[in-house]
């Protein structure tokens, strides 16, 4: 194995620059190291410019994605060693405006995720009520929605949201899914008046590469497909149902 | 202070080139166009069988024509596409609850007269049909309405 | 109150379309569009005329034809927005290709009522 590997990493300064452009870096192969490993000994060793987003390390935080090769990828969880020889480009996010570097402004997402409401919707108990019961049964209905961790993979993959800024969005409508599917929750009504609408889930056209590129397996795709029948349903009762039960 | 300023990367017009996934999926959207083909070429197919056996004869000439027949092997090729891909993606889409599910209580809100109001309802959990047999159960329907379309029309 | 949306319905006959082009298409495009013309098979006219005339194939053929049209028209609608980038023309997009299925349904309509 070369004992170094080349990443052609993208710079962007606002003050500075009309369009991005992209930078040479060589940094030491090894085999334990990820991407965020060899952008990290950049930023200590070569240049400490280099802006980009990282936490955790191990494939929680969400912060770390950017677009390798042009894959979204988390960057701790994408080997060096996988790309070898190289050279490895790094890329932010696509569909994403860049604030600086691999840097992207994520505010889009941040003001549409609110209004699907994804959190447990229940005006009729307090905490003082104690706690909401729930078996493991009702839990494995929603499970797989709640490993979402905002790191916004989904969105950089869908052409879509690319194309139609509009759109709500994969995780958004993921996580709108998790909280219907979840027996504790009586916020159906209120997130099917969001997504039915043209901006909801009617532009995805099922390209599915949300799903692909999910590191924690959440099916995005298939929750807004899901979701396009429930809205259906509930509309072609909406054409059948008298006036005022509506 | 002025909002930062920021980079907005342009979506080629031939973004679905980029990629395989992205061009299989256009590939898989056209086939439309071939579903739009066939339907009319079926529709033609009936007005010349209902006209008399001469009009028939004439209709699989213009059928049989080379133009017509390579246009049938690439409808061929992109509707095989379609059925392949739309039985792949039926248990993404739906989730089928075969007999280990069952039925739970729970509060559902509906709107009666304009105002929300909780409703008492049932949902089904568990015993969600894994998804290989999804697709296999598809592909034994296919089977099936051929073989009942070859021995309708063949017998 | 639920407002009534009509792009949720144009949705269903899409799925619905995609369910009977998936299973039904196949068969038909190898018989009628390459076994039979080809001579490959030769089903007897007067036999293939009797299964056409049958009240219960023309139910099925217009139900066949109505969603596929409708199926392809919603589908190739989506093609044009995004392949081609076309979302600034979307109302005369729709208009086209939903339109070109209504006329096609009725044609079937026609076909079938007068076969």
């Amino acid at each position: 194995m070369a004992d170094s590997i080349q990443m052609n990493v993208t710079r962007y300064d606002p003050d500075q620059d009309s369009a991005p452009t992209v930078a040479r870096y060589e940094v030491p192969l090894r085999k334990d190291w990820a991407i965020l490993d060899g952008l990290n000994y950049i930023k200590d060793h070569v240049d400490g410019s280099l802006s980009y987003r990282w936490s955790c390390r191990m494939g929680i935080c969400g912060s770390c994605g950017m677009n390798i090769d042009g894959e979204p990828k988390l960057t701790c969880a994408a080997f060096l060693s996988d790309y070898a020889p190289g050279p490895i480009r790094v890329e932010p996010l696509s569909n994403f405006p860049v604030a600086r570097d691999l840097v992207v402004d994520i505010g889009d997402f941040m003001e549409k995720l609110p209004r699907v409401k994804p959190w447990i919707v229940r005006d009729d108990v307090t905490v003082i009520d104690g706690e909401y019961l729930q078996t493991p049964e009702e839990l494995e209905e929603y499970k797989q929605f709640s490993n979402c961790i905002n790191c916004m993979l989904c969105y950089a993959a869908c052409p879509i949201y690319g194309l139609e800024p509009d759109f709500i969005g994969p995780a958004a409508i993921a996580l709108a899914e998790r909280y219907d599917l979840d027996s504790r929750d009586r916020g159906q009504r209120e997130r099917l008046d969001i997504l039915i609408e043209k901006e909801g889930v009617w532009g995805c056209t099922f390209v599915g590469e949300c799903t692909k590129v999910c590191p924690k397996h959440v099916d995005p795709a298939g929750a807004i497909q899901r979701y396009k029948l429930k809205a259906a349903q509930e509309n072609v009762m909406a054409f059948l149902l008298p006036r005022g039960t509506r | 202070m002025s909002a930062p300023t920021t980079y907005r990367q342009p979506v080629s017009r031939l973004w679905w080139l980029k990629k395989r996934t992205y061009f299989l999926f256009v590939m898989r959207e056209l086939s439309s166009v071939f579903v739009a083909w066939f339907a009319v070429f079926l529709m033609i197919m009936v007005v010349a069988i209902g006209r008399g056996e001469a009009s028939y004869q004439s209709f699989l000439s213009w059928a049989a024509s080379p133009i017509v027949v390579v246009v049938n092997i690439v409808a061929l090729a992109f509707l095989v596409l379609h059925t392949v891909t739309w039985f792949a993606l039926t248990p993404q889409a739906m989730v089928v609850r075969g007999p280990g599910g069952r039925w739970v209580p729970r509060i559902k809100e509906v709107s009666v007269a304009g105002r929300r109001v909780p409703a008492a309802t049932v949902v089904r959990v568990g015993g969600r049909v894994p998804a290989g047999m999804v697709i296999a159960s598809q592909y034994a329907g296919l089977i099936v309405v051929s073989a009942f379309v070859v021995w309708l029309v063949l017998r | 109150m639920t407002k009534r949306h009509l792009e949720p319905l144009l949705w269903l006959l899409f799925s619905g379309g995609g369910v009977m082009a998936a299973v039904f298409l196949p068969i038909l495009v190898v018989l009628f569009g390459l076994a039979i013309p080809l001579g490959w098979v030769q089903p007897d006219y007067n036999h293939l005329h009797a299964v056409v005339s049958h009240w219960l194939t023309r139910l099925v053929l217009l139900g066949l034809f109505v969603v596929m049209l409708f199926h392809a028209a919603h589908r190739f609608r989506f093609t044009l927005y995004d392949g081609l980038q076309l979302r600034g023309f979307a109302t005369p997009i729709a208009v086209l290709c939903y339109g070109a299925a209504l006329v096609g349904s009725l044609a079937a309509l026609v076909i079938v009522l007068t076969v």
